[in-house]
């Protein structure tokens, strides 16, 4: 597999983090690198396989429908960038 | 060319939980911004969400009641998108394994009975909401509905017309509320509703490239923008152009759906398993305890009131719209078993009509049934006349003699005279005065009849029993 | 006292040699005059580590204290805890005061401990030097060139340096484990899903276990004691009866079966960590232990493996930080993907980003399948390789680490070198097994070595055993760089 510039600016933009041509240069030779060694893992025949998703075979346990929390917004706004009439402001979203 | 609709609806159901799907924060609607956003809401550093049983039970009731397919073990997985009221900057659903899978609803459109096949019904968590009031050019972002828990509920492309896809979410919309796992209110977003629709030529079975109208929050928005929407994509494949999958949305205020996003810019959510959950069972011992709790179906009882009572087909839907409308005729008719349709048309008429222009439901009727069921006897024991009944009803919703009906019968005397030899007396001096009418009748002229009849009514004062006037009056014009 | 261990320091506080309040006092003191530098903390609050030292000798002085009242921890900047800045070692949590308390941070509060700083760290757990700290590198004690290791450096050079008796550390692929064994220290990871992920700021959820970091297999076993526990907000937290991690300490190791992974012991290793493993293979024996080959066919590939599941997990649990709710905001941007955008490239590190942007790929469409279930699947068949292994043997030992620590700015240019420092540590966060580091002499330059010692599920008291009667015989662990 090889990876291109344009590819790194697409995950880029795909995961919200700015990147310039400089930027996304060394990040491909990088990133090449590192696709490299993960490429090993297809050396191994995996078709009979199921995946692991967690260490351990336990099964989801369930909380009762109950209400457990109080209202603290000062206390959760007071490290929020901007705060307005208890809103978090953000620029314009557009719809 | 003849053109054939094809419409799949996606119905976002709000589950009417006390707390959040993953959180123990209140779902409760309309408090002040961000007071019931708790430190899992809010996607904190290091917060982990515990899915709530309530949710859980919720989405297998309604796989039960659509006969679907509970899926055990169904999966969490993670939906990766940006988005300001989307605080962990993605949202937790289902995706390869939901928890309810296949079942179907039974529709009536244009009077043809016909059956929607669900594909999925699947848990997920609530988005907050963007509030575009002017913050100096900023929006504000209230998280009180984030992780508010949602059914979202699928159907296959089965309808072919707006009519069967507002039939069929109406359908929706009642079972859920029927079976109490959402309050079904469209004006605060409990049930939301987004249509993909597509054409394509009549007789041909290659689906057409579809769209995906958002957020049409009332049955008539629901109507109009797949009309629309139908009339748009004809209109440009009868132009030789071709169609754009894309996401639109409905202007209500112009009547129209605009491109939201095409497909080139859709997102690449790369969905994975959510390893802060773990699969979910459902055991088999849960799933008939929440069988045994469900009650009866809208299409069970609908069935049932044709069968045991006689109604129309019409009449039975009408009345199991929602359950508390059957709840109320049901508890009506247990006291006046022999009078079903009486019963029916009363509640589909009067009640309906009064609540209707009240803008009330049927659990605020300040009428019971059992107050309901005792005016209705009092029509079929011939005690008052359909017309009297009326003036009744209306004192009783007004709450006057503490809606006593025969108090009320009494106090403004609206009692039948339904006593023969009364009516005999009344009928004899009526003719005794009118011996032209008399005449006039027995020359043949039917109309002197019903002229004879307004006079002994009205002698009556209008209290006279008017079946026993016809035939008294008849046996005596005959004698 | 700066060398005592917990159970010597309980004793003291007991029998009033010391207050709370002025072993407190003390420790506070050392960390002034040391940690310019070392740099291990990132925050140090007096007021509130001195008031809980006063409600602790409160504690002590109406007999309600348990082993750890009053004795100061270091909590790794990865756990919330309220009213302290909480950075995670990232730009982005700069400004954070935590609103509320990690289950393990509650736990300590509980047992009377005193929370005496928040302990460096690789941003975001990401990093096997302490290099990726938004808050600067870290010093390796025992030379001040080398790096501590990563990505619990803080809490490595803490406890080397004696600034404080012990702390807390979380390991995904290793980072309590080779930090201890490049500073000379004992750390433990548990069985995933014994100690509370509450609260622990999440960098790949299904490989993260928080575990402690001391100078003995013996004070491993008094923190255990408190940060293990059922949290029913977590919900990969086990549901067990409680233990007692002390109670096989003293038993004797005759008939203990060893497993030696081959796999471990090929090239890579050093000379002079191979030589080490064998002298403590040595003691070993002597202490009545026999040693067996195992094999292992898979673990060569759980760094692959591991860099495919852990940044795909990040990439998703790091995108709530968008500087929207809380955290850096960038002070300039044209409009809302921009700030978005912005923030990010500017909140994070190299080094975060990069894990980002590996597990955005690898889970985008057309490469899920590639990359992330074959990882899966093999993740499958390197926890059968080690179930199979156990069926010979009784307890898996090998290096912690393939070199001792290297040297500031050695390997931070190139990050598969660096990530390779985790090849022997990783497969124990994908199989979800605990496994432990304890110090067993030194290497070139004089820096330590650790071995790494990786039991079956559930085995945490069998391998404190198997390290502590080590421990009776050796005394690696009593060495200190100060």
């Amino acid at each position: 597999m090889t990876l291109s510039v344009n590819d790194v600016k697409r995950i880029a933009d795909l995961a919200y983090i700015e990147i310039n041509d400089v930027e996304a240069k060394e990040t491909l030779d990088q990133l090449s690198g590192i696709f490299d060694l993960i490429e090993t893992m297809q050396a191994v025949d995996t078709s009979t396989v199921e995946p692991m998703s967690h260490a351990q075979s336990v099964l989801q346990r369930l909380r009762e429908d109950e209400v457990t929390e109080a209202d603290q917004h000062e206390l959760y706004q007071s490290s929020a960038p901007q705060v307005e009439a208890d809103l978090y402001l953000v620029p314009q979203v557009i719809e | 060319m003849q053109w054939e609709i094809v419409i799949g609806l996606e119905v976002h159901a709000q589950l009417s939980t006390q707390s959040k799907i993953f959180s123990g924060a209140s779902t409760a609607y309309g408090a002040p911004p961000n007071t019931q956003a708790c430190v899992i809401d809010l996607a904190l550093p290091g917060v982990l969400p515990v899915l709530n049983k309530g949710a859980v039970e919720r989405a297998i009731k309604f796989g039960l009641s659509v006969g679907a397919k509970i899926n055990s073990p169904s999966v969490f997985a993670r939906k990766n998108y940006f988005y300001p009221d989307l605080p962990k900057g993605y949202q937790i659903s289902q995706y390869e394994l939901p928890v309810v899978q296949g079942g179907s609803i039974h529709i009536q459109a244009d009077g043809v009975d016909k059956i929607i096949y669900l594909t999925r019904a699947h848990l997920e968590e609530d988005a907050g909401k963007s509030l575009h009031e002017d913050f100096h050019g900023m929006s504000g972002i209230d998280l009180n509905r984030a992780g508010t828990p949602l059914l979202e509920i699928v159907s296959e492309p089965d309808m072919r017309s707006s009519k069967e896809a507002v039939a069929y979410a109406k359908m929706l919309h009642g079972l859920v509320r029927w079976i109490g796992i959402c309050d079904g209110n469209m004006q605060e977003g409990s049930f939301r509703c987004d249509a993909n629709v597509s054409v394509r030529p009549h007789g041909t079975e290659k689906l057409g490239t579809r769209c995906e109208i958002k957020n049409l929050n009332s049955f008539r928005f629901l109507e109009k923008a797949i009309d629309y929407e139908a009339r748009r994509q004809i209109e440009i494949l009868e132009d030789g152009g071709t169609i754009r999958q894309e996401t639109r949305l409905y202007d209500a205020s112009k009547d129209e759906t605009r491109t939201m996003r095409t497909k080139e810019d859709a997102n690449d959510y790369r969905y994975f398993p959510d390893p802060d959950l773990l699969p979910l069972e459902i055991s088999a011992n849960w799933i008939e305890q929440v069988r045994s709790a469900l009650p009866e179906l809208p299409q069970a009882r609908r069935d049932r009131y044709i069968s045991e009572f006689g109604l129309s087909g019409y009449d039975a839907s009408v009345l199991t719209s929602s359950r508390e409308t059957a709840d109320y005729f049901e508890a009506t008719v247990r006291q006046l078993p022999a009078q079903a349709k009486l019963c029916a048309n009363w509640i589909m008429g009067e009640i309906s009509g009064q609540l209707n222009k009240e803008g009330q439901e049927i659990t605020d009727c300040p009428i019971t049934p059992s107050q309901l069921a005792m005016l209705l006897e009092r029509i079929a024991d011939g005690t008052i006349s359909g017309k009297a009944a009326k003036t009744v009803f209306e004192s009783m919703w007004s709450g006057e003699l503490e809606k006593n009906v025969d108090a009320i019968i009494a106090a403004k005397g609206l009692k039948q005279i339904s006593d023969e030899s009364a009516i005999e007396k009344l009928v004899d001096q009526v003719l005794a005065a009118n011996e032209q009418q008399v005449a006039d009748y027995r020359n043949g002229k039917e109309k002197a009849f019903n002229s004879l009849v307004g006079l002994i009514m009205k002698a009556a004062q209008g209290k006279a029993n008017p079946a026993q006037v016809n035939t008294i009056l008849r046996n005596k014009l005959a004698g | 006292m700066f060398n005592a261990s917990l159970k010597q320091l309980s004793i003291q506080l007991a029998e009033k040699e010391i207050s709370s309040t002025e072993l407190t006092t003390q420790f506070l003191q050392r960390i002034k005059q040391h940690n310019p530098e070392y740099n291990a903390f990132i925050t140090v609050n007096e007021e509130i580590s001195l008031a809980q030292a006063k409600a602790a000798d409160k504690m002590i002085a109406t007999g309600q204290a348990g082993p750890l009242t009053g004795i100061p921890i270091a909590q790794k900047d990865i756990f919330c805890a309220k009213g302290w800045l909480t950075t995670c070692g990232s730009k982005m949590l700069s400004n954070f005061v935590s609103p509320y308390d990690a289950g393990v941070i509650e736990r300590f509060n509980q047992a009377g401990a005193i929370n005496i700083g928040k302990t460096n760290m690789d941003e975001f757990a990401m990093g096997s030097s302490n290099e990726t700290s938004y808050y600067g590198i870290v010093k390796n004690p025992w030379d001040i060139a080398a790096v501590p290791g990563g990505s619990s450096g803080g809490a490595a050079c803490a406890v080397a340096a004696r600034l404080a008796p012990a702390a807390t550390g979380t390991d995904t692929g290793g980072s309590i484990r080779q930090p201890a064994a490049l500073c000379g220290i004992c750390g433990i990871k548990p069985t995933y899903g014994l100690v509370s992920r509450y609260g622990m700021i999440a960098f790949a959820s299904s490989l993260d276990q928080g575990g402690p970091m001391a100078k003995t297999a013996e004070d491993l076993a008094l923190l255990l004691n408190v940060m293990i526990g059922f949290d029913p907000r977590d919900s990969t937290s086990l549901q067990r009866d409680a233990e007692n991690y002390a109670r096989d300490l003293q038993k004797p190791l005759a008939g203990l079966r060893i497993g030696l992974p081959k796999e471990y012991f090929a090239e890579g290793m050093s000379h002079d960590v191979a030589s080490a493993i064998e002298k403590a293979l040595v003691e070993y024996r002597k202490l009545g232990a026999q040693t067996v080959e195992v094999s292992l066919p898979n673990a060569p590939l759980s760094i692959p493996v591991y860099y495919v599941l852990a940044p795909a997990e990040a990439s998703s649990n790091l995108s709530r930080f968008d500087g929207v709710r809380y955290g850096y905001r960038a002070p300039s941007y044209s409009d809302l993907a921009d700030m978005y955008r912005k923030t990010r490239a500017q909140g994070f590190g190299a080094e975060v980003k990069r894990r980002i942007l590996i597990g955005t790929y690898v889970l985008s469409h057309g490469y899920y399948d590639a990359y992330y279930i074959k990882a899966q699947k093999l993740r499958r068949l390197i926890a059968q390789d080690f179930t199979e292994a156990y069926k010979q043997c009784d307890i898996i030992m090998g290096p912690t680490t393939p070199t001792v620590a290297f040297n500031l700015g050695e390997k931070s240019g190139d990050p598969i070198q660096m990530y390779l420092s985790d090849i022997y540590t990783s497969a124990a966060n994908l199989t979800g097994m605990p496994a432990m580091s304890i110090p067993i002499g030194f290497g070139d330059k004089n820096r330590p070595i650790g071995l790494h010692i990786i039991g079956n599920y559930f085995k945490e008291a069998q391998m404190l055993n198997i390290a502590h009667q080590y421990q009776l015989v050796t005394d690696w662990h009593l060495k200190s760089p100060v």
